[in-house]
Parts: C-alpha cells; sequence; structure tokens
C-alpha cells in the first residue's frame, strides 16, 4: 500500500515538473533575447538529418500498407478502393503517428543524452556563469525546432508513403501515376488534412519537451544520461498517443471524422 | 584559540576598504546535512585566497553560491560592491560578465571548436566588437596559455592539461575582476598541475584579478596562495598565508601538510 502511494507521489511530482517546466519554456519563449542562429542550426539537425530516416520509413509504410490491404479489398471485390484507403490511412492516421515515433526515438533520445551530457559534465552551468541563460538557449530552441519541423517532415513522409502505395499497387496490377494521384486526391479532403497536421505540432512540442526536461535535469552520471534519453523516448512516445486519442475525440465530437 | 584564528577574528581595516568580495555569516545546508556554517571570508584586490579542505567539506558549494548556482539559506555576499543575494536574473548575468569561473570539469562546450568556445561568451556580452577584435582577443588568450594552434581543434581531440588551459583561456576571454577556480589541478599529474598553477600566477600578475581557488593540492596551494583559508566543519576554521597554516600545531590543520 505505501509502494503504492510512493509511486503516485513520484507521478504526481513528475507531472508538477513536467508541467513547471512546460511554463517556464512560454515564460522564456516570450522575452527577448532570440537565438536565432542556434534556432536554425537546430531546425537544421532535427529536420534536415532525419529526412533519409524518415523518408524510407514512409515509403516502407506506404509499401508494405497496400500490400496488406489488397488481398482483403480483392475479397470483397473493391481492389479499385486501394488508393483511397492508404491515402486516408496514411495522411490521417498512420503517416503522422509512425513519422512521431521515428522521430521521438531519433531526436527525443538525442536531445535527452546530449543535454544530460551537458548537465553532468558541468556545460549547463558553464553557460550560466558566463551570463548565458541555458534555458532559452538549450531547451527553447530544441523545443521550437522539433515543434516546427515534426509537421513538414511528416508531409514529405505522407507524400513519399503515398508514392510507396503506388509502388505497391503497381507490384501485383496495374495503374497509371495520373489516375492514383486523381485517385487520391478525390478522396482525401481538407478535414482530413488539416488536424493530422495540428497534431503534429502538438506531437513535435511532446517530442522536443520531454527531451529536453529528462535532459537538463539529469542527474547521476553517465547512469542518468543513458536514463534521460531512454525515458525521454518512452515517455514522448506514450505522450504521442494520448495526444492523438485526444485529438481524434476532438475531431469526432466536431464531425470531422 | 590559535594564532591564525586569531587572524580571523581581527579583521585589517585597510584590507575590508580594498575588498572585492565579502561573505558574512553564510549558511547553507542540503536536508539535514550543513555544509556551510557561519562562514565569512574577504578577498581583496589583487589577493589570491586558497579555500583548503577535504572532500565534501563544501568548497565547491561555496564558490556555486558566490556565483549565484546555488542560493545559501542565510548570510550575505557582496560582490565587486554588490549584494549578490538580492539581484534578479538580469542583473545576476551582468555581474556574471566580471567574475570567471573555471570548472573542476574545465566544461568546455563539446559540440563546438576551441575557437568557438572562446567566442561564445564574447558574442553574447561585448556587442561593439567587430569580427576582427574578437578574433585578436581569442588569439591573445590562447598565446597566453600557449595553445594558439589548437584554435580549430575539438575538446575531444585535446588531452586534459591542454582542455584546463582552454578553459583557463575562455575563463579569461571578458577579462573579469575575479576568477573562481573549481580545484584547477585535479585529475592532472604533477608536471601538468605545476604548470596550471605557474600559469594562474602568471596571468593574475598580466591581468590584475583577484581569485578565489578551491583546492587540497598542497602544491597548487603553496605556489598561487597569497591567503589561505581551511574550509572545516562549514567555518573558515584557520586563515593565514601558508607558511602561517604549516606552521600551525591544530592537529586539524597539520593533516593538510602531512
Amino acid at each position: 500500500m505505501k509502494g503504492k502511494e510512493l509511486k503516485s507521489e513520484a507521478f504526481l511530482n513528475e507531472t508538477g515538473a513536467i508541467s513547471r517546466f512546460t511554463g517556464w519554456f512560454f515564460h522564456e519563449f516570450l522575452r527577448p533575447r532570440f537565438e536565432l542562429r542556434e534556432f536554425l542550426r537546430q531546425c537544421f539537425l532535427v529536420g534536415y538529418k532525419s529526412l533519409p530516416l524518415i523518408g524510407l520509413t514512409g515509403f516502407i509504410m506506404g509499401l508494405v500498407l497496400t500490400m496488406q490491404l489488397r488481398p482483403t479489398l480483392v475479397a470483397y471485390g473493391v481492389e479499385a478502393r486501394l488508393p483511397d484507403m492508404v491515402s486516408l490511412s496514411i495522411i490521417r492516421e498512420i503517416g503522422p503517428v509512425i513519422t512521431a515515433l521515428i522521430f521521438a526515438g531519433k531526436i527525443g533520445s538525442s536531445i535527452g543524452a546530449e543535454l544530460g551530457s551537458m548537465r553532468v559534465t558541468e556545460q549547463i552551468d558553464a553557460m550560466e556563469v558566463s551570463g548565458t541563460n541555458p534555458y532559452k538557449y538549450l531547451v527553447v530552441t530544441r523545443v521550437l525546432a522539433t515543434t516546427l519541423m515534426l509537421p513538414i517532415l511528416t508531409i514529405l513522409s505522407d507524400a513519399i508513403g503515398l508514392y510507396g502505395g503506388f509502388l505497391g499497387i503497381n507490384i501485383r496490377g496495374v495503374m497509371s501515376l495520373d489516375l492514383y494521384i486523381n485517385e487520391v486526391l478525390n478522396t482525401v479532403v481538407f478535414s482530413d488534412v488539416v488536424p493530422a497536421t495540428i497534431k503534429t505540432f502538438f506531437f513535435g512540442f511532446a517530442v522536443g519537451i520531454i527531451g529536453c526536461y529528462k535532459g537538463y535535469n539529469s542527474k547521476k552520471g553517465t547512469e542518468g544520461v543513458g536514463r534521460s534519453a531512454n525515458s525521454a523516448v518512452v515517455l514522448s512516445s506514450l505522450l504521442i498517443f494520448i495526444i492523438d486519442l485526444v485529438v481524434v475525440q476532438i475531431t469526432d465530437l466536431l464531425g470531422l471524422n | 584559540m590559535t594564532a591564525v584564528q586569531d587572524i580571523i577574528n581581527q579583521p585589517n581595516e585597510t584590507a575590508v576598504k580594498n575588498a572585492v568580495l565579502e561573505i558574512k555569516h553564510l549558511d547553507k545546508a542540503f536536508g539535514g546535512n550543513v555544509v556551510l556554517n557561519d562562514f565569512n571570508l574577504v578577498v581583496n584586490k589583487d589577493e589570491n585566497v586558497v579555500v583548503l579542505g577535504r572532500s565534501g567539506s563544501g568548497k565547491s558549494v561555496l564558490i556555486k553560491c558566490i556565483i549565484g548556482l546555488l542560493k545559501p539559506d542565510s548570510g550575505s555576499i557582496s560582490v565587486l560592491g554588490e549584494d549578490v543575494l538580492a539581484m534578479g536574473h538580469d542583473e545576476l548575468d551582468h555581474i556574471r560578465m566580471r567574475i570567471g569561473f573555471l570548472f573542476q570539469s574545465n566544461a568546455l562546450y563539446d559540440s563546438m571548436t576551441v575557437r568557438e568556445n572562446l567566442e561564445f561568451p564574447m558574442r553574447r556580452h561585448i556587442k561593439h566588437m567587430n569580427a576582427e577584435e574578437v578574433n585578436e582577443r581569442v588569439n591573445e588568450m590562447l598565446e597566453n596559455v600557449g595553445l594558439a594552434h589548437t584554435i580549430d581543434m575539438m575538446p575531444s581531440e585535446l588531452s586534459g592539461g591542454m582542455q584546463k588551459r582552454i578553459a583557463l583561456a575562455r575563463t579569461l576571454i571578458l577579462k573579469p575582476e575575479i576568477i573562481l577556480y573549481d580545484e584547477p589541478t585535479s585529475g592532472l599529474d604533477p608536471i601538468t598541475g605545476r604548470e596550471i598553477s605557474s600559469l594562474m600566477v602568471e596571468l593574475q600578475e598580466k591581468y590584475h584579478t583577484s581569485s578565489i581557488i578551491i583546492s587540497h593540492d598542497m602544491n597548487c596551494v603553496k605556489a598561487v596562495a597569497d591567503k589561505v583559508v581551511a574550509l572545516i566543519d562549514g567555518k573558515a576554521y584557520a586563515t593565514g598565508t601558508y607558511e602561517e597554516l604549516k606552521r600551525s600545531t591544530d592537529e586539524r590543520i597539520k593533516h593538510f601538510f602531512e
């Protein structure tokens, strides 16, 4: 019983600390000075450097999804609806969520480990004593970069995934690219794209803030750095699913599903 | 009461007038663990003060309180005539430009080159300097520590002694009036340790800085100290010159010199 109470207390403490850390982000984000150069560097590292992995994942996702869907649709004689199903699945759900999970694995862990290592080697303290606000320089720039880059990466991943779907259809059948694009554009509407894109901003924010929180508060030397990286991925992945659940409920209530 | 303890109780009037740093009745505890207990210290202009103490005695906590990385429970810290504990974030950042801090672990930014490490504080604080002047200052500091050739290297490519020198160059880049050294020779071989100690004295004479040096390396203490303060039980247990403390008959002081 006491163990359960301690766990609940630890959970509430952690939730409170993450909330304060997030509040601190908005406080610092709105105050000058703006670390534009570091922000652009982070955009390059977070966005451009993740492109090959995200692109490859998106391509495989589209290809495999098409190949898995085909037998079921053939059984019901609606094989022609394959582009519709693939495009809706990728754009509304699989594209944003899978891209965000891959992004959490790559970027969340790297931010957690980098800031954790900076914390235990006193680099964050060194920044502070040199009169630089380390939160603004390290955290605000990274969280903004992940928040803005994930939606862009998701759009690219979706596009590559749809191309993967086109190739998947042509493995067993024949369909021209023009017809495929036409089918996709006829199926996907504004209310499919907008909520799916909006939620990726929240996914990106969650990956950035959790990675930074875990790294910035890293303790206990190198062991703590590993733990920060690991828990950054686990917690941000969990948050991605929770945000997804909330967004789906909201879009459902708004009649957008 | 020993002769060295007498020195604490009778502060020199002239010395206090030249004080660049004054700590009065400083207390700091972590939970039930009292680290600093009514600690007092005065550092005068151009003076090197060594704070001597065993591991875990609170030496690093003391300098982290001075620079504002830790908040003491009570007491006062006056740096260059300003009360550090009453300062807001922006004022603290401003006073930090006048204080250098050399970390025990060097704390070089490992994602930046040596040049970028040295430029980092300058680019943020000295707006009126153009690129050529920044470059000149970086080269001057690297020449001071004899490592001008490492300018485009990464910290990971440097030895421990070289990293310490680069960290010292970065500490000096804003030409601070006070420097806080956290165990500057720890983890270095005796020869490199002596070189770092000599370099500290040389640079102190060149730039007329005042320093607090945290150390338990007696070779370093002997080389750099104008005044030594033994931090025992959270207090400035004894104060005097290196020779005065060495002659002390107090058992707890004698341990440091054995």
